[in-house]
């Protein structure tokens, strides 16, 4: 283990792209793994709806990042890296980056597809200049990823986190995205454990009607009641607030529910079939517990990729807590 | 290294790396599975294969998962249950039944799946109803709504260079469909039939038009039935009997018992493909005249068509056996038996689907009694449509007795036969011309596209690198064929090959040279360097 990762082991990094795996871990395996080539993703495809802190990030402190980037490439022997840019930031982002890189061996790629090509197997696979679906895990990217090379994927803020370990400027931050029926939209960056309440309040965005909230993206997000949000937002760190009274529940369940039919890849059943058949159900406003429950059984036991496996997490607790 | 697992609380052994699933089915413990096939990727896109493992939380599916030493597996439980019926059903959502006219009737694995784990097929509407079939070339058909997204015709198409499937999304949805580009042509070589899980490509009129050959008789035409070399060793496993069963004489019992009145064996036919095929081979070598491509297989023939049409000139003029065979029952056949050839209907059992696409080439046209040029061959029935008709009329052919091919067009040479399986044509070639030069001959044989394709693009490089190049499009050769039985993989195709050189074995007359059948149409009928052209070798002026 370097001193580096041995620091990142110690300040308790998980990565930010919204699993929460251990950083440190990522960075053991690219490190062990004896290789000609070894590759650094970082990954700014921010595809979650709701979700605005990598973009907040590259407009505010591209140089950080950059900086993160540096010291992944002076860990890694004969590594290169590539900044993965959703279309938007890639334009709006790229000019600054470039000239942030000067001649370090990152480049930039412009992402193909919509949000699953942000998880990182997929990643792997449009890099090869495969298909946007995933890859099967085992072997994780930080062992086999592109072409078979070691490959760490890291998120945009993941790396930018890095650098701070490194400067030891570290407080176990995290930046949330707070959106929805608010008064003052935008990103803070807070303690990884900042209740949702309190962030609310303190940004002068806690509603004076009656609402809830969805916590993590504004669709995979799971649905939050005001007395549930002592805890702080989970996944990417998104908070949508929703005005109980004004938001029609058919229109939510059907706007999360086309969505994941259109962005998902097709492969497997459960998430190609399962989804497209709850979609027909929202689409006429059946509601058959029985059918929703079998599907979701097989979404959350056999889905292929993590996309299948959040799509039960917002409606379940939508009609759980808020109900039709 | 061997490890040692438990599966449903017996002990197993297992090697490293193997998969569970591989494991499960070496020991014949049952498990779903619909997108597995041993000779492709796992891609683990069905979703019906899980499995539990002590220990860990959740299902596995164990095509994707390896075993390891000390590993419990249990394949059955109430959450395994309740997920592949789920599964199922969503599957069977996407599947429109029409059993009764499907080439799988006697063989569905859905249908087995739906009846043991006791799903409802109609819980789900079927999704893709209505949707257009894509034909290809009169020789395929897809039916998008059969297809359950598995991928693996996809990936086969792609692994034989072709590309011609591929998934694009519409509405949300990934599906399978042509191409757009059109330098991607579909070259008739069903692996794609072979390899899809639920029977939605098939050959043309693979069941409605199968009963058509026979009905020529009630015109009073004589029916004529060829049948191909892999035939024999394959078609009894469509009645249970293990791959590489040779049951040559229990399918001339059965033709017969179809109604047939002449049943034929195509490797005659191939001992005159053998016989002009080794003279191009020398004749091109020794004028320096470039490489000489073999011409049996028209999914090869069709590809380098379209593909590398630089290299059409190298493909042997020689007519591939069943052709030359057409034309001489058409001929030489008729006229022993009094009949005139526009009365004589020909039916050859392939293990191929681009011989439907074959027999309309007009360069393999000959002449007729009257006046025009006739097909020398009129219908095909590859092995699955033979054997759907043989069930059809309850004719099991496993427990026929052993008949006799119809001896007019005499017996085949250990050559003939051995023409089924990857490298027996240029064996059969060098066989015949042994002894004839002196010089090294560099030749070679491939079976599969992708393999063609790297011998052509090492002939682009260097023209002469060899003399002789066999080529047949399906992995394993003609044993291995997009009509063959399903399953098709490398293990059952070895068996098949294996089959066919036991016959060999058994064989006095072991090439073409010595073949008296040969030797007296030659004397008798094939007289003339132009009568040799005109039935064993395309005529491009057609």
């Amino acid at each position: 283990m370097t001193a580096f990762i041995e620091k990142l082991k110690k300040s308790g990094l998980k990565g930010r792209g919204g699993s929460g795996f251990p950083t440190f871990e990522k960075w053991q395996t690219v490190l062990m793994t004896k290789a000609e080539q070894k590759y650094l993703v970082c990954n700014g495809a921010e595809g979650e709806p709701g979700v605005k802190k990598d973009h907040y990030i590259l407009a505010n402190y591209p140089e950080i990042v950059i900086e993160g980037i540096k010291i992944g490439l002076e860990t890694f022997e004969k590594s290169k890296a590539i900044i993965y840019l959703k279309s938007n930031y890639y334009r709006e982002f790229g000019g600054k980056l470039k000239e942030l890189i000067g001649d370090l061996p990152i480049g930039l790629f412009e992402k193909k597809g919509g949000y699953l090509a942000g998880e990182e197997t997929t990643i792997v696979s449009i890099l090869e200049g495969g298909l946007a679906e995933p890859k099967g895990k085992p072997p994780y990217p930080c062992k086999a990823g592109i072409n078979g090379c070691p490959t760490l994927v890291n998120n945009v803020e993941t790396w930018y986190h890095i650098a701070k370990i490194d400067k030891g400027e570290y407080k176990k931050s995290r930046f949330f995205t707070i959106g929805g029926k608010v008064k003052n939209p935008g990103v803070w960056e807070r303690d990884e454990k900042y209740p949702i309440n309190k962030l609310l309040k303190e940004t002068d965005n806690y509603p004076d009607f009656d609402f809830f909230v969805q916590s993590g993206g504004e669709i995979s997000g799971e649905i939050l009641l005001p007395s549930e949000l002592k805890q702080t937002a989970r996944g990417q760190g998104a908070i949508i607030v929703y005005n109980r009274e004004e938001t029609d529940g058919w229109e939510l369940m059907q706007k999360w529910i086309n969505f994941f039919h259109q962005e998902n890849c097709d492969k497997c059943t459960p998430c190609r079939e399962g989804v497209y058949r709850i979609k027909e159900m929202f689409d006429k406003k059946i509601f058959d517990q029985k059918v929703l429950k079998d599907i979701f059984y097989v979404l959350d036991k056999t889905s292929f990729c993590s996309l299948g496996k959040v799509v039960s997490i917002p409606i379940k607790s939508f009609y759980q807590k808020i109900g039709l | 290294m061997t490890i040692s697992i438990t599966i449903n609380g017996k002990k197993y052994k297992a090697k490293k790396h193997q998969s569970i699933l591989t494991v499960l089915r070496e020991n014949k413990i049952y498990v779903p599975a619909l997108c597995y096939h041993p000779d492709l990727c796992v891609k683990s896109n069905c979703r019906l294969c899980v499995v539990e493992i002590k220990g860990r939380d959740g299902l596995y599916t164990s095509c994707s998962t390896k075993v390891e030493d000390g590993m419990e597996v249990i394949t059955e439980s109430p959450e395994i249950l309740r997920t592949i019926r789920t599964n199922l059903e969503l599957i069977f959502a996407q599947h429109k039944e029409e059993c009764a006219d499907c080439i799988y009737r006697y063989n569905c694995e859905l249908l087995k799946m739906a009846k043991k784990y006791e799903i409802n097929i109609n819980r789900f509407k079927d999704r893709k109803i209505g949707v257009k079939k894509y034909r290809l070339g009169d020789v395929l058909v897809m039916d998008p709504n059969k297809c359950i997204n598995c991928g693996n015709c996809v990936e086969v198409c792609h692994k034989q260079k072709v590309d011609f499937w591929r998934k694009k999304e519409v509405d949300g949805f990934f599906e399978v469909m042509p191409n757009e580009d059109k330098t991607k042509n579909c070259v008739y070589c069903g692996q794609c039939v072979i390899h899809c899980p639920v029977g939605a490509i098939e050959a043309k009129g693979e069941f409605e038009d199968i009963e058509k050959p026979l009905e020529n008789k009630a015109l009073g035409k004589k029916v004529v039935f060829m049948v191909a070399p892999a035939i024999r060793s394959t078609i009894g496993e469509e009645f249970g009997l293990e791959p590489g069963t040779v049951v040559t004489g229990k399918l001339a019992t059965a033709i017969k018992k179809l109604g047939a009145d002449y049943v034929l064996d195509v490797s005659v036919g191939a001992d005159f493909t053998t016989t002009e095929e080794a003279k191009e081979l020398i004749q091109k070598f020794k004028n320096k005249e470039g490489v000489c491509l073999s011409s049996c297989c028209p999914a090869w023939v069709r590809y380098v068509e379209c593909n590398y049409p630089e290299f059409r000139k190298n493909i042997a003029t020689t007519r591939p056996p069943h052709i030359i065979m057409g034309g001489l029952v058409k001929s030489y056949f008729a006229k022993q038996i009094g009949v005139k050839a526009e009365d004589i209907i020909t039916v050859s059992i392939m293990p191929c689907t681009a011989k439907i696409y074959e027999i309309t080439r007009k360069e393999f046209e000959i002449p007729s009694t009257s006046s025009g040029r006739i097909r020398p061959v009129d219908y095909v029935l590859t092995t699955r449509q033979l054997a759907f008709l043989l069930h059809k009329n309850n004719i099991n052919l496993a427990e026929l007795q052993e008949g006799d091919f119809d001896n007019l067009m005499g017996e085949a040479s250990g050559s003939g036969v051995i023409y089924g399986a990857s490298g027996g044509v240029l064996e059969a070639a060098l066989r015949n011309v042994a002894g004839e030069i002196k010089e090294k001959l560099p030749v070679v044989f491939v079976s599969g596209l992708d393999k063609a394709k790297q011998i052509l693009e090492e002939l682009k490089e260097d023209p002469d690198k060899y003399a002789g190049v066999e080529v047949m499009a399906c992995p394993g050769g003609c044993v291995g064929g997009g009509g063959q039985s399903v399953p098709t993989n490398k293990e059952i195709i070895k068996k098949r090959a294996e089959g066919l050189r036991s016959i060999d074995n058994q064989k006095t007359i072991k090439r073409p040279k010595d073949n008296p059948i040969v030797n007296k149409i030659y004397k008798d009928f094939l007289k003339t360097e132009k009568i040799i052209k005109k039935y064993c070798h395309t005529n491009e002026e057609n």
